[in-house]
């Protein structure tokens, strides 16, 4: 039935070039605007997960590395920085986001190369939302006494900022611009497999002229995010990573006095209603699920779709995977790049695993996946029950589960029938149930007719085990300020 | 899926149609996704195989009132050998003309494997008497036509008389034999990609061969989202029914770089199935000069002046 064409679409390689990055071989932590040595002299590899290859060396910083740059902040802090007026704090910051901007085809090789991104979403969001934050977070440092009636925004001190390897430079500009332009001063600790982006920033951050002590960044393992969040001298502590992390700084906090925030896990539901766009639904749930391959916090990874059109959304969206194309992520026409680290891969590997024992229907395209480096094939999972592991446990990579539905309360239920409360999507014609469905969902993101989307101005952030506190906007103002009268 | 499609068919073709339902269409993400397929990266022998297949797929069109017998014959020797200088590139697909002239471009494309397509029906509004839109159609098929290119009666469509958009293109599929109808549905004109849809799935269910964006003749002509909005009703259409209708874009395509990501559109959207010129045309009329340079430069590793190209 299918017609035969005489021409084939294959894409010669189309390989962005690594000529911009210049990689050192050995990188020591950013404290008091300037690259010093770890105390103990620890280094560890970095590794492009395209490749398995080590990419250069980067320090582990230990109890004395963090105690240094805390005190750093600290100095920063009293020295100046919260007495700065906010417009020329703002000054700073919008210099960060033009240099960032000037270097956006650098910061997105260089993500692409350590993190296994495509080049496509590193070059088109990443870099670009990064300095978009900083260039919003400018604008509220001067208006700092207006954002919130009647009240003075006062700065906390110094923030601790642990951030995860999916978006690593846009995470750190996510927990940098607005504590920066709220008057606080940072330590911030990238994640132990995503480090370059980050001490590129610290180049950044010296050619914007920062005051020494302003942002410090130490690299490093847990044990050194660990340190960093229980540091006495730290008042205000954001993270964002694993639920269970997450649930152990919250714990290690309790009477500390400091402030916390958590962007934690998540299982969102993309619900489709059989009124829906279906074509661009099932763009959307590609978008939703296999953006990033699937290492997104908020990522769409369980399809809620009405019984009445299951089979013909399921047929889309499997002819869509056939043409997602899985490999080198510095290549311009690959959707799905490298899973960021073996340890991922092999929790990916084992969950499917786990989905077919239960029972649940797997298709993957027939996809020839790259000899080197950690890849996975996307995966579609059909016949799926909410009490199958894969139907509750956050996978973090390119895997869907899909159940159906018969009547909006029925997916309201099953959309909120998860400990976590991240993100949820929406997909129908009709206004009014797009609003009673988002007055349901217990999620902090509600997408509708559409999914992943993000800006400066739009706060982001979940409840339940999913985290609280907000990101974005002047919701995320909030964490790094103290309002008094 | 809301919308089951409201026109009558004939006894005997409704078994075919009866399955045929439209989805919605929601603009952002429409847009969204054709500007990402736009983004496809197309490098040195993927671009050497697109650049022959945006040749071999093209309807070298001239629809203009100063359009002489002369032109047409020039065209049509550019038709069949695009490039006098170089036989290994390939000849277009068809040459697109006005009824008058199809006898011209019959006998000049005569010994070429290059079709005549016409124009017809009340070229292009469509809003001249049926009976003289189909004897159109009828007249430029006898005059030698292989392909014949209508226009959608937008002002029935537009107005919600379904029945009467549905009857008039099932009218000129007769009228045309075993020609080939190209239903065109002037896009531009239809205010939404709702409406594009629809429209696409009532020509097709209607008995086009091929659905076309554009007239060529109003402000707004072929986009990627259009196109991609019309190749999805296709494949819906192929999904429910099994009929394979093809898609032609036209008006605005005059760069190399416009055609491949009509390619990639096409390709991505209903598979290889479609990158044939049975199934998919570009109607242009400057796209060829400028396809022939870059494939001029793609072999010669630089480009070559405008002047040194037809202007016909």
């Amino acid at each position: 039935m299918e017609p035969v064409g005489d021409f084939d679409l294959e894409y010669a390689a189309a390989l962005e070039s690594t000529a911009p990055v210049r990689l050192g071989s050995q990188y020591g932590l950013f404290v008091e605007g300037e690259m010093v040595e770890p105390a103990a002299g620890r280094l560890a590899p970095t590794v492009n997960p395209a490749t398995g290859e080590a990419l250069a060396e980067v320090s582990v910083a230990d109890a004395a590395d963090v105690d240094r740059a805390v005190a750093a902040a600290r100095t920063a802090w009293e020295g100046g920085w919260r007495d700065l007026p906010g417009a020329e704090r703002a000054k700073y910051l919008y210099r960060v986001a033009r240099l960032l901007q000037e270097r956006a085809r650098e910061f997105a090789v260089l993500e692409t190369m350590d993190g296994g991104k495509p080049i496509r979403e590193s070059r088109d969001l990443d870099i670009p939302l990064a300095a978009a934050h900083f260039f919003h977070y400018a604008g509220w440092a001067d208006k700092l006494d207006y954002a919130f009636s009647g009240r003075r925004a006062a700065p906390l001190g110094v923030a601790a900022q642990v951030i995860p390897w999916n978006f690593p430079l846009l995470m750190a500009a996510w927990k940098l611009a607005p504590a920066l332009a709220c008057g606080n001063t940072a330590v911030l600790k990238p994640a132990p497999t995503t480090p370059l982006t980050a001490l590129l920033l610290a180049e950044v951050l010296r050619d914007a002229e920062l005051p020494p002590g302003v942002v410090n960044i130490i690299t490093g393992d847990d044990a050194a995010g660990a340190a960093l969040v229980a540091h006495p001298g730290v008042d205000k502590v954001a993270f964002t990573g694993s639920t269970e992390v997450g649930r152990a700084i919250a714990a290690e906090m309790a009477g500390t006095g400091k402030r916390l925030t958590l962007e934690l896990g998540g299982k969102a539901a993309n619900i489709v209603f059989d009124d829906a766009a279906l074509d661009q639904v099932t763009e959307g749930i590609v978008n939703g699920i296999y953006f990033n391959g699937g290492q997104v916090c908020c990522a769409g990874s369980r399809l809620l779709v009405q019984e009445t059109v299951a089979d013909t959304v399921v047929g889309k969206l499997q002819r869509r995977m056939d043409t997602l194309r899985v490999g080198d992520p510095l290549d311009k026409n690959t959707d799905i790049g490298a899973i960021n680290s073996q340890a991922q891969l092999d929790r990916i590997t084992e969950l499917v695993a786990s989905g077919v024992a239960e029972g649940a229907e797997l298709y993957t395209p027939d996809c020839v996946l790259p000899e080197r480096g950690f890849f996975h094939a996307p995966a579609l999972f059909t016949n799926v029950s909410t009490a199958h592991r894969i139907a509750q446990e956050e996978i973090f990579g390119p895997v869907l589960s899909v159940l159906t539905f018969r009547t909006a309360e029925e997916a309201v239920a099953k959309a909120n029938n998860t400990p976590y409360g991240l993100s949820a999507g929406i997909w129908t014609e009709k206004g009014s149930r797009i609003l009673w469905m988002a007055d349901q969902m217990q999620a902090g993101v509600v997408w509708a007719n559409t999914f992943n989307r993000f800006d400066p101005a739009s706060p982001f952030g979940g409840y339940r085990e999913s985290g609280y506190g907000r990101e974005g906007g002047r919701a995320g103002l909030l964490p790094y300020v103290e309002l008094v009268a | 899926m809301t919308d089951l499609l409201a026109v009558e068919t004939p006894a005997g073709a409704a078994d075919a149609v009866a399955g045929v339902r439209i989805t919605p269409v929601d603009a952002v993400g429409l847009e969204q996704r054709a500007a990402a397929l736009c983004t496809r990266s197309i490098k040195t022998s993927s671009k050497a195989a697109a650049l022959d297949l945006a040749i071999r797929v093209m309807d070298l069109t001239t629809l203009e009132g100063a359009d002489t017998p002369e032109r047409v014959e020039a065209l049509c020797t550019r038709a069949h050998h695009p490039d006098a200088a170089d036989w290994s590139v390939p000849s277009v697909a068809a040459v697109c003309v006005y009824p008058e002239l199809v006898p011209v471009a019959a006998e000049a494309l005569a010994n070429s494997p290059v079709a005549v397509a016409s124009v017809a029906g009340g070229f292009p509004a469509g809003l001249a008497p049926l009976e003289a839109r189909l004897a159109e159609v009828a007249w430029a098929v006898a005059a030698g036509a292989d392909e014949v290119d209508i226009v959608l009666n937008r002002s029935a469509f537009l107005s919600g008389r379904y029945q009467k958009a549905y009857d008039e293109i099932a009218g000129a599929k007769q009228a045309c034999g075993s020609a080939h109808l190209k239903v065109i549905l002037e896009t531009g004109e239809l205010g939404s990609y709702d409406q594009i849809r629809r429209a696409s799935m009532l020509a097709m269910v209607a008995g086009a061969d091929f659905i076309k964006t554009s007239t060529g003749k109003i402000g707004t002509s072929a986009t990627p989202a259009v196109a991609l909005c019309m190749a999805e009703a296709i494949r819906d259409m192929a999904e429910q029914t099994g009929r394979s209708v093809g898609l032609k874009l036209a008006g605005g395509i005059r760069t190399a770089k416009q055609a491949w990501h009509y390619l990639v559109i096409v390709g991505e959207t209903l598979g290889p199935g479609w990158l044939t010129p049975e199934r998919f045309r570009l109607g242009a009329s400057s796209l060829l000069n400028d396809v022939l340079m870059q494939r001029a430069k793609l072999r010669d590793g630089r480009y070559q002046r405008r002047e040194d190209y037809s202007v016909d």
